[in-house]
């Protein structure tokens, strides 16, 4: 390996990766859910953190509340997911201070989004699901990809578990279809025990297939009230 | 002869001409900062008696402000004190395996580590925290050290533990004294606890990452500040979590289980120590990077102990190390 010497240059040399044999990424796991009704949100996640077959965690959050109304869950990679946290708050606290209000919402979805296409070609490995209440105070829920496209619905499931839980909230949730005309609400008309009872069923059955989610659930609501916190042990194997 | 001490004197020999690689030893890796100085000239470097340098020495003397006579004046910037940048900085600053003459030809990171450390494990006590870790420096699969201490304290609160490359973890313990260093300054009354100090490693693991040149270490923060135990874990890529138990690497594997099945939150100090010598012992019996040479570092309300290096009983005459490839496929 022969060395030679090149001044500090004020632009430095092109980076090559070639031949990395690390990646900076990891699938710490988890399933995320979030449910909107008329007035209330309901957003749970698992908390087991994993990498590759074991178990790192089994008490570790995946919820993040940004605003008094507005809570995040993320399931992929952690740091990832605690940096885009921190990011967020930091740019929540900035807006406080411009215009002395909370964000709403719907316009911490489109933060969100925008952040997350930011880092469009070194993406945040997050799997998002936004709930919280709009500036009505009904129910709504924002569901994302990696690279911030999103969309807002009355129900979504992001994260290893996802594929199991949605089938299962298609069914039970009694929404309206998404394709019918002329567009309906897609908030549920479930009351709020009964969408919390359904989703700690569903985290129930999702941990009994999927690997990655189990140990807990943690399920946050959001009603007019304020919010409030539950949690359910699940199977730990 | 103190590198620090020695005079230097620059020759320039050959405008045109390359230099010539200086170490071709990966482990001893000589990290530059150049500053004024043009690069197709040859310079050779050798004390005030004449003696050429060794690579180690050049690499410990401070060239912030070299200026060989002779040479085309290129003055460094008047506002270089001015600027707060990382080009200095020995940590987030730009490092390279390799150098070029041509500013086409990239740069490339470390993609591997070479002197590794294997297993820190953590648990939680009733009375503070236990971190605990072999001495073994592995150069692939010779263990070429023995004696690296792989637990140090972080002020008067915390220990840092770390698995994977040593020179990372010796950077990063540089890097925390002149943090230390900097609290003990604000002289008011406060210290930097586990929580900040993990905050901190977090931070600094996830941004190398983010700049595809990590620091290769999964580090282990154990510490008790005003009676609150804390126990974390920072990997190479900023992954990181709490828990009453850690470990990593091979730990994760060996010795979590064991935490799992045999951890109460009141353990007494020594039945925490039984506990950590178990899972040790099983690692050094199953990791072939251990070595039957540990330390356990000890963190309470009242400051840090970390023990001098110490051996295990083993017992290489149970069942089944006995005639370990009796019955196997292939085996005679």
């Amino acid at each position: 390996m022969s060395m030679v010497f090149a001044p500090q240059l004020a632009e430095a040399a092109p980076t090559s990766h070639a031949g990395a044999s690390w990646s900076p990424y990891d699938n710490n796991g988890g399933t995320c859910v979030a449910i909107a009704g008329g007035d209330y949100c309901v957003i749970a996640a698992d908390t087991r953190m994993s990498t590759g077959f074991s178990i790192l965690t089994r008490d570790h959050s995946k919820i993040h509340q940004i605003t008094e109304k507005c809570v995040l869950a993320s399931s992929g990679f952690q740091a990832d997911i605690r940096a885009l946290q921190k990011n967020l708050d930091a740019r929540h606290q900035i807006y406080q201070h411009q215009h002395s209000k909370q964000m709403s919402c719907p316009a911490m979805a489109q933060l969100l989004s925008n952040t997350l296409y930011y880092k469009r070609f070194f993406p945040y490995y997050a799997f998002n699901v936004l709930g919280g209440l709009d500036t009505e105070g009904k129910g709504c829920v924002y569901t994302y990809d990696a690279v911030g496209s999103y969309e807002r619905s009355g129900y979504s499931s992001q994260g290893s578990g996802q594929t199991l839980i949605m089938p299962v909230l298609d069914n039970q949730l009694k929404s309206a279809s998404p394709l019918v005309l002329p567009p309906r609400e897609s908030s549920t008309p479930l009351t709020e025990s009964e969408a919390v009872d359904l989703i700690k069923d569903t985290f129930a059955s999702a941990a009994e297939r999927d690997i990655y989610t189990g140990d807990g659930v943690e399920i946050v609501i959001i009603n007019k009230n304020g919010i409030r916190r539950e949690t359910m042990p699940l199977k730990r194997d | 002869m103190n590198p620090s001490k020695v005079e230097l004197e620059a020759h320039c020999i050959d405008h045109n001409a390359k230099l010539v690689c200086l170490s071709r030893d990966p482990v001893c890796q000589v990290v530059f900062h150049f500053h004024g100085l043009l690069s197709t000239s040859q310079t050779q470097f050798s004390d005030c008696r004449g003696r050429s340098l060794d690579p180690c020495a050049i690499a410990a003397m401070d060239f912030s402000n070299f200026q060989a006579p002779g040479m085309y004046p290129y003055h460094a910037s008047a506002s270089k004190q001015a600027e707060k940048s990382y080009v200095d900085h020995p940590i987030m600053g730009p490092h390279s395996s390799s150098f070029t003459l041509m500013p086409s030809a990239p740069t490339t990171h470390t993609q591997y580590p070479y002197v590794t450390g294997t297993s820190v494990l953590g648990i939680k006590y009733k009375d503070g925290v236990l971190l605990a870790a072999d001495t073994a420096g592995s150069y692939g699969s010779t263990v070429r050290y023995k004696s690296v201490e792989r637990l140090k304290p972080v002020g008067k609160t915390t220990v840092l533990g770390a698995s994977g490359e040593i020179s990372d973890f010796q950077a990063i313990n540089q890097m925390l004294e002149q943090l230390v260093t900097k609290d003990f300054m604000w002289d008011d009354g406060n210290n930097l606890g586990p929580v900040e100090i993990h905050n901190y490693l977090n931070r600094v693991m996830y941004n190398r990452r983010n700049k595809f040149d990590p620091l290769w270490n999964s580090l282990v923060l154990g510490g008790v500040k005003n009676g609150e135990k804390y126990l974390g874990v920072v990997t190479m890529i900023g992954v990181h979590y709490v828990d009453d138990h850690v470990a990593t690497g091979f730990g994760n594997h060996l010795a979590r289980p064991i935490f799992r099945d045999e951890w109460r939150p009141d353990l007494t100090l020594e039945e925490a120590v039984a506990l950590l010598e178990k899972c040790m012992l099983v690692l050094f019996y199953r990791d072939r990077s251990a070595v039957n040479k540990f330390q356990i570092a000890n963190i309470t309300d009242g400051g840090v102990q970390i023990t001098e290096p110490y051996a295990l009983q083993t017992n290489w005459s149970l069942k089944a190390f006995e005639n370990p490839t009796a019955g196997a496929v292939g085996s005679w």
